[in-house]
């Protein structure tokens, strides 16, 4: 799991390994952002209007947006950190398939609103991450 | 019964490894995006119309679902297609995506009333 040593070896297993691997840590990053979706929604007070996946979406995507301009900016981060990181816990952190059945069963204004504060909070959340990267790039 | 966070996560591996296994990536392509969250909001509107037990729901709702699509890579996809330029085609990912997704769960739902 660690780092090839330098010309590390590219024999059978070695290979094999470096096929699973990104598929381990992508299910363990989605294990994790499911997870603890579940547990903001369930820890956030009951109300008319989903704020748990509101929420949810609007960090991921701020959180996004630091991870892929801090790669750009400073490229500190490996790839294996991205991959866990943005593939596997940020995109099963934040959900589009929730926010559009919570939508619909919205009265007309606020589903209007949901949408309007998803969009607008989780692009702003992006530019906002890219702020942030900037700043300690 | 088995704790729900556990079950979410257990959805939430499925659900991200078979949005990888589909070959959605973090790019200005913005055409897999789409996919998973059209397919995965079809899938939640079938399954949220249904009489299914708790613990389903959990698992490949919350979880699967939940996992399978994606709010993030949209976003990040379409303010890279608006800051390059192309804000056109960000509009139209925005517009589309959301249309696509409502309209799933809209047909998710009659072909749970037409089966049931």
């Amino acid at each position: 799991m660690g780092p090839e040593p330098a010309g590390g070896a590219s024999d059978g297993p070695s290979h094999a390994l470096e096929r699973v691997e990104p598929l381990l840590l992508i299910a363990v990053g989605g294990f994790v952002g499911a997870a603890l979706r579940h547990t903001l929604a369930v820890a956030l007070p009951a109300a008319a209007f989903p704020w748990g996946t509101l929420a949810a979406n609007v960090l991921g995507s701020f959180a996004l947006g630091l991870l892929l301009y801090e790669n750009r900016l400073a490229g500190a981060l490996s790839a294996e950190t991205r991959l866990v990181v943005g593939t596997g816990f940020l995109s099963s952190f934040t959900t589009y398939s929730t926010f559009a059945v919570e939508t619909t069963t919205l009265a007309p204004p606020l589903a209007v609103a949901n949408v309007a504060a998803n969009y607008a909070l989780g692009f702003a959340a992006v530019l906002c991450g890219r702020w942030v990267a900037r700043v300690i790039a | 019964m088995v704790d729900p966070t556990l079950l979410v996560g257990a959805g939430g591996v499925l659900g991200a490894l078979a949005r990888h296994l589909l070959g959605e990536r973090i790019d200005t392509r913005t055409a897999d995006t789409l996919a998973v969250n059209v397919l995965g909001s079809f899938v939640l509107g079938v399954l949220v119309s249904v009489p299914v037990d708790e613990s389903v729901l959990l698992v490949f709702g919350t979880g699967f679902c939940g996992a399978f699509t994606t709010f993030s890579t949209f976003a990040f996809e379409t303010v890279r297609l608006y800051e390059s330029g192309e804000r056109r085609r960000a509009v139209f990912n925005g517009v589309v995506n959301l249309v696509g997704a409502l309209a799933a769960v809209g047909l998710g739902w009659f072909v749970a009333a037409t089966l049931a």
